[in-house]
């Protein structure tokens, strides 16, 4: 563990990240401004971004059928960009809860969710969602009926995965801004459901 | 880009084999049966992107759902429960 106010070398993969940028910068591939405005851009996305989506797909059943559609069409009339790859955003019902992992890597929607927290990246997480995914939610908290069908989304190529949730009781009447608050990254990955309170 | 072999309610078989090299089709799934739950588009083909080349012709991508008690013999849950892979044409048959 390192002790604040301790000096640290560089572990193996900081120092490679710190050696390949210099050399970029060196070599004139990348200015120290670019990466500075991508690094930027990163800490901008983050799940407030799926949660506008997900209230606007609540308030709007047009735009929820073009959602399911065609997800990256319907975050473009959002303004949000979604470039190089095809959103898929997969539905909850009554019948059936939704959940994703990328079994592979980390595959992950971040122009919609931001950085993925390190469980997803984990091991277990990535094993055990394909094969035990009630224990894992349960896991989360999150204890489904019997009866609910579950479907795990392996995000193995091109396509990039939102779980649109229920919109939970209670919440007739609410803004879509209110809406968008209790709708958590957690509930966009599919190991949470939103809750009106 | 390479025509669309199957279709959305089309049975497939996952091809089993263990080529080296950079595949994105998961190994647990490699030998399974399931059925063709939407077509995705083309995409470059990741095998020759990540040997530096161009990945064409492009592969039609497919979104594949498998039947967990299927794919996990000892599986415990619901027997209607999925687990939904993309997978790339030329792993299919």
């Amino acid at each position: 563990m390192s002790e604040p106010g301790k000096y640290q070398p560089y572990s193996y993969f900081r120092l490679m990240e710190v050696s390949l940028r210099e050399l970029l910068v060196e070599k004139g591939v990348l200015t120290e401004a670019q990466i500075a405005d991508a690094l930027e851009d990163m800490r901008q996305r983050s799940p407030e971004r799926g949660a506008r989506v997900v209230a606007r797909a609540w308030v709007s059943d047009s735009f929820r059928r073009r959602l399911l559609e065609d997800g990256t069409r319907a975050c473009e009339e959002l303004g949000l960009d979604v470039p190089a790859l095809r959103l898929v955003a997969v539905e909850n019902t009554p019948q059936a809860h939704n959940m994703i992992v990328c079994t592979l890597c980390s595959c992950y929607p971040r122009m919609l969710l931001g950085i993925p927290p390190d469980w997803y990246k984990s091991r277990s997480y990535r094993s055990r969602a394909v094969s035990e995914p009630r224990a894992v939610l349960s896991e989360f908290g999150l204890l489904l009926d019997e009866k609910t069908i579950i479907r795990v989304h392996d995000s193995t190529a091109d396509m990039r995965y939102l779980v649109l949730p229920m919109r939970p009781a209670g919440t007739e009447g609410w803004s879509e801004e209110r809406l968008a608050s209790i709708v958590t990254r957690d509930c966009m990955i599919g190991v949470a459901v939103p809750k009106s309170s | 880009m390479l025509e669309a072999r199957f279709r959305p309610g089309d049975r497939v078989r996952v091809r089993k084999a263990y080529p080296l090299g950079h595949i994105r089709t998961p190994y647990y799934i490699r030998g399974q049966s399931g059925v063709i739950e939407r077509v995705c588009g083309a995409f470059g083909n990741p095998e020759e992107l990540a040997q530096q080349r161009s990945g064409e012709p492009k592969q039609p991508l497919y979104r594949v759902r498998f039947l967990q008690k299927d794919v996990w013999p000892a599986y415990r849950g619901n027997p209607e429960d999925v687990v939904e892979v993309e997978i790339f044409q030329h792993w299919l048959e």
